[in-house]
């Protein structure tokens, strides 16, 4: 991250800031105490016992998401791109958000695994898993580190705290309520977390348009800027993606985020899936991540919105854009800088403590996703088998504590990256886009054997590698954010053509183990979900709600694209 | 299976912090805002008009909690359509 120091972000917090803060730390220690009461065996800490309800589980499905990078990565992009960030939602989220819980949801629930690499290891054995588990676990405390990491420098930006203390600080409130309440805890808290986002940006939102003379304002201001009115169509983005093709920057966008990233991301990533896994019945999981996307496909307005009005009002911010970087201000500040520019005392203090969530948000869902994995995946499956269960509600503790520590330690190897977004972006390309593809192929294709399934997954990953490197080293020239849609891309065909290609020589997997893991030898019935009792009603339909999500976002796309 | 019934109720700890917060900055909109604040925010009273926001944000919440109260199955129940 370059040095920010010399650009002066410090925000006028005052006493009553202070205090709305320390109501909302209160609150959240409080939902970790309170929750802890709910915890009785593993599965209760875990994964909530699987007793939560739908619009529970779909606010914490898109929280756990909405971290630091989110925020500030998105109004960056918006402050630097413009419009065409909204990708990231309407072809990057939305698609992928309603086909897991569609088509995918009845297989991870519906075989009652407790963890994305558990399916693997249902479905192909120890390889694919052992590669699995551990890709995802060593992931998810990086990325832990670097929300960490980012949540300290901007209270060290925003409020002067010094950010080893900063790191301690949040990883200590983090790890206090994830250990005592476990995933109950950080999903209820992923939701407070929501509703604090939200009122925190959408006034912020309300102020900024009212500064730049309403919508229309900010369309004539825009246009007239250095961006220009590209800058208010979301298509073709060639700035977005660094490819000067029009055509092929759409082909880039649609497959490689579209396709490929976002449905790796949201479709295999455990720290979402798990939030549906603990949804109270087969209907409630489907319907977790649909109703996720309908603010999913809401959230740009208030946070890429303020991003292009930060470049606009934001004085340091309009330099930078026009090509003057002498403030030392990146675009990485544009949200804490519209909230230092146009929030007074009071909404001040609700602003810092959005932030401040949407960061403990990640940290919280990155460990309580880690735990999980670890205490299941690796530990009882590798490590110590068939011990009682209080043994492994020990160890989900333990493991908590071990990758909140772990994460500190990465959140100073953060530090070297410029571009939040292009570090995280890199490896989820690494883990996630060839993990769909084996899901895909795992899900559909009863054939696709054991060997298949590893070796799929190790060449896709290295294929992410290559492109990564080659990039790095300028000997493919793609700025902007596509070399990882390329990369995810590469990895996506690379594993489709070696699973494929391995399936051919070696031998499938007995058809009577995958009853209930593929689509073509699961019953029909096992598939379904009731839809009697606290399922019943059209409006609890998970198929007509993706319709609905689905048509939102073409009217959004037509509307605002 | 021993397992403790029910999880208290979300909707009323959302609906209590944010009838906190909304209470704190209406009041510090009507009473505490002076030129210099309002004109930061370009002349709105945002403090005023975020805190009657979040005041019925937690009405509604403390509504459908009364209105819908949790229901906690028996344990027996839970296991079989889970």
């Amino acid at each position: 991250m370059p040095v920010l120091a010399e650009a002066d972000l410090r925000l006028d917090a005052g006493p009553l800031d202070y205090a709305l803060l320390a109501i909302y730390f209160a609150f959240v220690l409080g939902i970790g105490f309170l929750a802890r009461r709910s915890v009785s065996s593993s599965l209760d800490f875990l994964l909530s016992g699987r007793s939560l309800p739908a619009w529970v589980t779909g606010l914490a499905f898109i929280s756990a998401n909405l971290g630091a990078i989110e925020l500030l990565g998105m109004a960056a992009n918006g402050a630097q791109y413009g419009m065409a960030t909204v990708h990231y939602y309407w072809i990057g989220a939305i698609p992928a958000m309603v086909f897991l819980g569609l088509v995918m949801m009845p297989f991870y629930y519906g075989s009652k695994v407790r963890s994305v690499p558990e399916f693997l290891r249902r479905r192909f054995g120890k390889g694919a898993h052992l590669v699995n588990a551990i890709s995802f676990a060593v992931a998810q405390v990086l990325i832990a580190g670097v929300n960490l990491y980012a949540l300290a420098f901007l209270l060290n930006l925003m409020l002067g705290w010094p950010i080893p203390l900063s790191v301690v600080i949040a990883a200590f409130i983090v790890l206090t309520y994830t250990t005592l309440g476990g995933l109950s805890a950080a999903i209820y808290n992923e939701v407070l977390q929501f509703f604090v986002i939200v009122a925190a940006l959408l006034p912020l939102t309300i102020v900024g348009l009212h500064k730049v003379g309403g919508w229309q304002g900010l369309v004539d201001k825009v246009t007239a800027g250095p961006g220009g009115s590209e800058q208010l169509s979301a298509w073709p983005a060639t700035e977005l993606t660094g490819i000067q093709n029009p055509v092929l920057s759409v082909i880039g966008i649609v497959f490689g985020l579209g396709f490929v990233l976002s449905f790796g991301y949201w479709t295999t990533n455990f720290a979402e899936v798990q939030r549906a896994l603990s949804a109270k019945s087969m209907s409630a999981a489907r319907r977790t991540p649909i109703i996720g996307a309908y603010p999913k496909a809401l959230i740009p307005f208030v946070v890429i919105i303020p991003g292009i009005i930060a470049a606009l009002v934001v004085p340091e911010m309009a330099a930078l854009k026009a090509g003057d970087d002498s403030s030392g201000i990146a675009y990485n500040n544009a949200l804490p800088a519209l909230i230092g520019e146009l929030l007074p005392n009071g909404m001040l203090g609700i602003a810092i403590t959005g932030l401040l969530a949407s960061f403990m948000a990640g940290v919280a869902a990155n460990v309580s996703s880690f735990n999980t994995v670890f205490t299941y995946d690796l530990w009882q499956d590798y490590i110590r088998k068939d011990r009682p269960d209080e043994y492994y509600l020990r160890i989900g503790r333990l493991a908590t504590i071990g990758g909140t520590v772990v994460a500190i330690g990465t959140a100073f190897l953060a530090a070297g990256y410029g571009n939040i977004m292009d570090y995280i972006q890199a490896l989820f390309s690494f883990f996630n886009a060839p993990l769909f593809a084996t899901f895909i192929l795992a899900m559909f294709w009863k054939r696709m054997s054991a060997a298949a399934g590893w070796i799929g997954l190790v060449a896709g990953t290295l294929a992410a590698v290559l492109v990564f490197v080659l990039a790095e080293t300028g000997v493919v020239d793609l700025p902007g954010q596509g070399a990882s849609f390329v990369g995810a891309g590469a990895a996506f065909a690379v594993d489709i053509l070696v699973s494929v290609a391995v399936t051919m020589v070696t031998r499938p997997v007995p058809e009577e183990r995958l009853v209930g893991l593929v689509y073509s030898l699961t019953p029909k019935e096992s598939r379904r979900h009731s839809a009697t009792g606290e399922d019943a009603g059209w409006y609890r339909s998970p198929v007509l709600l993706g319709i609905g999500v689905l048509a939102l976002t073409l009217v959004l796309n037509i509307v605002f694209g | 299976m021993a397992h403790k019934a029910g999880l208290f109720d979300l909707r009323l700890v959302i609906a209590v912090l944010f009838g906190v917060y909304g209470v704190v900055l209406a009041v510090v909109g009507l009473g505490f805002t002076d030129e210099t604040d309002l004109a930061k925010s370009d002349g709105l009273n945002i403090n005023l008009w975020s805190g009657v926001g979040m005041a019925a944000l937690a009405a509604l919440f403390a509504t459908w909690a009364i209105l819908r109260p949790i229901v906690v199955p028996d344990a027996s129940d839970a296991r079989e359509d889970a």
